[in-house]
Order: C-alpha cells, then structure tokens, then sequence
C-alpha cells in the first residue's frame, strides 16, 4: 500500500485512494478494507456506519492519513477504530 | 494515482450532464470518459513515446489528456506558434509520438522520425472507435502526466514534467468535487499549450463546470460564445482582457451579466486595465492568480473581496494591493530569499522560492529542487507586512549596475505615472563605467507627445535613487509581447544593439 492505492469496503460500496499513509490498518465499517473487492460483503458496524461522501478527504487527528473517498458507502472510515473525520478546506476562488 | 481519476470521478457522479461544449458540439462526462478510454487504447498499441497536440483547443484535448493519462505514456501539447525550425527541433525530441492536429506540417518538417500523426477528426472518431473494447484500468500513474517545453527565449526552450501526482495534489488542494452548480460555465479561452489550459480543464471537470472551449481566443468569439453559453467563470490573461474591453468599447453590444468569476494571470496586468475591468463588471469577481508551469499553475491568489476592497478605496496602501498576485495558497509555502539563498524579510526583493506536493521543479534533464524540496522559480518578488507577495519582474532581468542590483519594475512603475507615457520597459545595456546601466524604451499614450528625455531622467531620480536614471531612452510604437501578454524583455534588449 502506498500513496496512489485504491481501497475498497468491505462491508458497503465506499472506495478510497490513499493520499497519506501512516502505520495502521484502515478500516471502513469497522472492517479493514482491501485492495481486492470482498466476494462475501458483510454489514458496517453501528459505531461505523455514518456514510462516506464523494469527493471528500478524510484525515486522522494526527495529520499521518488522508484518504480521499472516490465512491461513496454506508459504512464510515476510521484508522485501528479511531474515526477519521472530513478535511476542512476553506473554499478558494477559481483561479483557472 | 493518475490524473484520469478527476474525469472517472465526474463521470461517476454525473455521467450524463455536459462536460464540454466546442463548435457547437456537446460531450458529457461519460462520453469524454469513453472517448479517453478508446484513446488510450489506441496510444498503447503505438507503442509511442510521447502524445502531442499541434492544435488549436478542442475536444481532442481533453480527450488525448485524460487518453495519455490512463496509458500512461507523457501527454506534451505543442505550441502551434512557434516558427518552423523551433517547432521541428521539438518535434525530433518527442520522437516517436502519437500527434493530433497538423498533419501536413509535421511531415513537412520531421518525417522520419516515427510520428504517427492524424488530424483532430481522425484521432477523436478513432478514439470513439475504440471505445467498447477497451480496458477501464488505467495505468498506475507513478510517471509524467504531462511534458510542457518553456518557451526558451534564450536557449533551447527546457521539457518541464509534472506528475500525475503534482497535478492531483493541486487539483485536490484547491477545488472542492462536485462544487459547481448545474448552470455553472467556465469559459477556456488560452491555448492548450499553456499550463493554464491543461488546469482549466482539470478544475473544471473535478468541480463538475461545463467548459465552454474557444478553439483560439479572439475578442469577438470570445464575447458572443460568453453571451450564447451564459458563461459565469473565464479565466484571461491581462492582454485578452485588453482586447475584451477594447471591443465593448467599441460598442459590440452584449449581456456578460452571467459573468460571476473572473481570474486572470500569465503576465502583467496594467492596474489602469483592472481597474477599468472592475468598473465594466462591477458584479464579477475577479481573482489574480500567480503560477509557473513548473508549479501545476496557480501558488498565490488575490480573491475577489481584496479586489473590490483595493478598488473602492481611497487609502494608497490598500490601492497599491491590485498590483500584487495576493497570499499563497495554503497548501504551498513560499519564500523570498537573496543571491545567497539567505531568507529576506517582509518588503526586501528577492528571489521568489516555493514548496509543495503540486511543485514540481522538475525538467526531463534534471530537477531544479535543493536539497530541501524547494524551487527557485527565477522571479523576483517581495512581500508586504501583511504577506501579500508582489512581482518585480524575472531574476534574470535584474539589472546590476556597479554591484548594486535594480529590478526593471521599480522604474517602470515610476515612469508610469507620467501622463503621456502608454507602456515601457527597462533593461539592463552595458556601460563601459559601470558594467551595466539602465536602458529604457517608451511607448507613447495615443494623441500625446513624447516627453523630453530629461523630463523623465528627472522624473525617476526624484522618486528612487540617481542610479536608477536610464542612460538611454528611446521611443518605439510598441513593445514585443508574446501571444500570452508576456513581454519580451531580450528583444527589447535588442533595441540598444550592441
């Protein structure tokens, strides 16, 4: 895994490409996610399962993980079971 | 990751909604998508080197983009300007390419080279062709999305190389997916040659804004396609909007009400220009964006709010901040540092330095970053107190007079004021006592007559330094720009002849 690799749910439809990476696994739905696409999905868990939004960036508190969510699910992401939340970008003018 | 990921994301969430519109012609995110999808086919079975457009803006560009992206194989548009010699030592350099566009012209000038050229028609319905059978993954994206040769005034134009990454890192730190309305129009209107026709579309497309392409800037086309499309963004470079104005002027009658976002950048930008822009639209906004090729575009911006303010003012400060390229972007870090490297504080010129994922300083024979990942972009610039960064014109068009170095811009400025003096430059001629000494050339304000010499010697040495008063001065009817409004300061030199 590195800086560019796509991640895939294995509990809803979310994927994510990894910006960031620091040491830990990364989960979506309480469940690790994988490169390959799980055959048997299974369901979020509840503590996890506050959706995912396209287009967004999620990051941890310590600034180590950004991953950026390209389809959107029900499970929600988190790294070793700390929740990541959406990156705050103040909005820039278009500039081209 | 790969750039191709910005038009897989925008057809995924809207694949039926209009991506693009040229000639007349609509094409949604999901058949730009397709249409790349067969161009990368094809550019895999070439087994060439490079993709290259000799072209005017089109469809095709988006298309051999997103296309060359997801084979994997450096997309380099082509500066169809440039003179039949340079073009052809470019040409021999990208060999063997896939080139779209001017097929006769390239087997005029580089026939045995391998090319395989076709012209815009043939590559877009070939593309579409293609377009069932071909595979949906694309390449990994580790290498070079884009090659983009410099313009090269003095030696061989330099191949500057942006990565996948640099441009994502960019586009993702400066554009919000999916943020644009539906009605949302942004019209292109610089060359797909230029960097800023390459992250126009890439911004454009990730935020899901229709891209309303002109195949090559003209004021009239420009004005009517911003009309019939409701066109609310455009990004200009200070010469095109000139050139807008100098036709409303003109008294071609048309509705720019849409106009919600103007930014404009590529060269300097003549404060009587904006402030006459801003009074002309007074409900736009206007954003001045200060980039490099070897930057992925825009590093420092100067929004809207700071326009409007600087121009409703009264206090000179707060006036004199329409003639900066405003704060950097907060994803990027920049500083001023002197000849040796050696950081500058607030209000001292120097050397401009910047660094970031979306830096690249990268040119395909070496990389131009120090040890610590920052780029001497070659411009000389300062920051005022409150971090707003201001252009004085190339490091290498510092003039050194005995020791003591003078950027042209701070005489420009001066000699400015003068009423009756439309444009000049300033350029380094050599002196026999002092190494070099200050050259300067005038145009003229139509309907003026040209000042006496001494009345501008005097004039700049009661404002700077007696040093600064030019040696020379000649009156020419206009000065060498570029196509881009860039001014050619080595012609200029040439003025003084040896």
């Amino acid at each position: 895994m590195k800086a560019g690799t796509k991640l895939k749910s294995a509990v809803c439809d979310t994927e994510v490409m990894i910006i960031r990476l620091g040491d830990g696994p990364i989960e979506c739905g309480g469940a690790p996610m994988t490169e390959e696409k799980t055959a048997t999905p299974g369901t979020p868990s509840a503590d996890f399962s506050a959706g995912t939004l396209m287009g967004k960036r999620y990051v941890d508190a310590d600034g180590k993980f950004e991953l950026l969510c390209v389809k959107a699910g029900k499970g929600s992401l988190s790294v070793n079971g700390v929740a990541l939340s959406i990156k705050d970008a103040k909005p820039l003018p278009a500039s081209d | 990751m790969n750039i191709s990921l910005i038009l897989e994301m925008a057809a995924d969430a809207a694949g039926d909604r209009v991506s693009l519109v040229c000639d007349g012609k609509r094409w949604t995110y999901g058949a730009l998508l397709s249409a790349a999808r067969g161009a990368a086919e094809n550019i895999r079975q070439s087994g060439c080197q490079h993709v290259a457009l000799l072209d005017e803006s089109s469809e095709a560009a988006a298309i051999a983009l997103f296309g060359a992206a997801l084979a994997g194989v450096p997309y380099c548009p082509l500066n169809y300007r440039l003179a039949d010699a340079d073009l052809a030592a470019l040409l021999a350099r990208i060999a063997p390419a896939v080139i779209i566009g001017d097929v006769a012209r390239v087997d005029r000038l580089c026939p045995d080279a391998g090319h395989q050229v076709r012209t815009r028609a043939a590559f877009v319905a070939e593309a579409q062709a293609a377009a069932a059978t071909s595979p949906e993954e694309g390449d990994e994206g580790e290498g070079v999305a884009i090659q983009l040769f410099t313009s090269g005034t003095t030696a061989a134009p330099k191949a500057a190389i942006l990565r996948h990454s640099n441009l994502l890192s960019y586009i993702l730190g400066t554009v919000e997916f999916a943020s644009a309305d539906e009605g949302d129009a942004a019209l292109v209107s610089v060359p797909p040659y230029h960097i800023a026709g390459i992250s126009a579309l890439l911004s454009s497309i990730y935020s899901l804004r229709r891209i309303l392409m002109l195949p090559a800037f003209e004021p009239e086309a420009w004005i009517k396609l911003a009309e019939a499309e409701g066109a609310t963004n455009a990004f200009v470079v200070p010469t095109m909007l000139s050139r807008i104005i100098e036709k409303l002027d003109k008294g071609v009658k048309a509705d720019l009400s849409s106009l919600r976002a103007i930014a404009y950048g590529g060269g300097r930008m003549p404060l009587e220009l904006i402030h006459r822009a801003l009074g002309l639209f007074p409900t736009a906004g206007f954003t001045n964006a200060y980039g490099l090729t070897e930057t992925s575009s825009t590093v420092a911006l100067l929004g809207p709010d700071e326009h409007r303010a600087a121009h409703g003012s009264d206090d000179p400060a707060v006036r004199a901040r329409l003639a900066s390229v405003g704060k950097p972007l907060p994803t990027i870090e920049l500083e001023i540092r002197d000849e040796d490297g050696k950081l500058l504080p607030a209000g001292e010129r120097g050397e401009i330095y910047v660094r970031g994922d979306q830096v690249s300083g990268e040119y395909k024979e070496r990389s131009a970053l120090d040890a610590d990942g920052w780029f001497p972009t070659r411009d000389a610039g300062w920051l005022d107190d409150e971090g707003y960064l201001f252009l004085a014109g190339r490091a290498d068009d510092v003039i050194v007079r005995g020791g003591e170095n003078m950027s042209p811009g701070e005489i420009e400025d001066v000699v400015a004021t003068h009423p009756a003096i439309g444009d000049s430059c300033a350029v380094a001629v050599p002196s026999v006592e002092w190494g070099e000494a200050v050259g300067l050339v005038c145009v003229v304000r139509p309907g003026h007559e040209a000042p006496e010499e001494k009345v501008l010697c005097e004039l700049i040495r009661g404002r700077l330094r007696s040093s600064r008063v030019p040696e020379k001065v000649l009156f020419v009817d206009e000065l060498p720009y570029n196509e881009m409004g860039k001014l050619l300061r080595r012609e200029v030199k040439k003025l003084f002849g040896d």
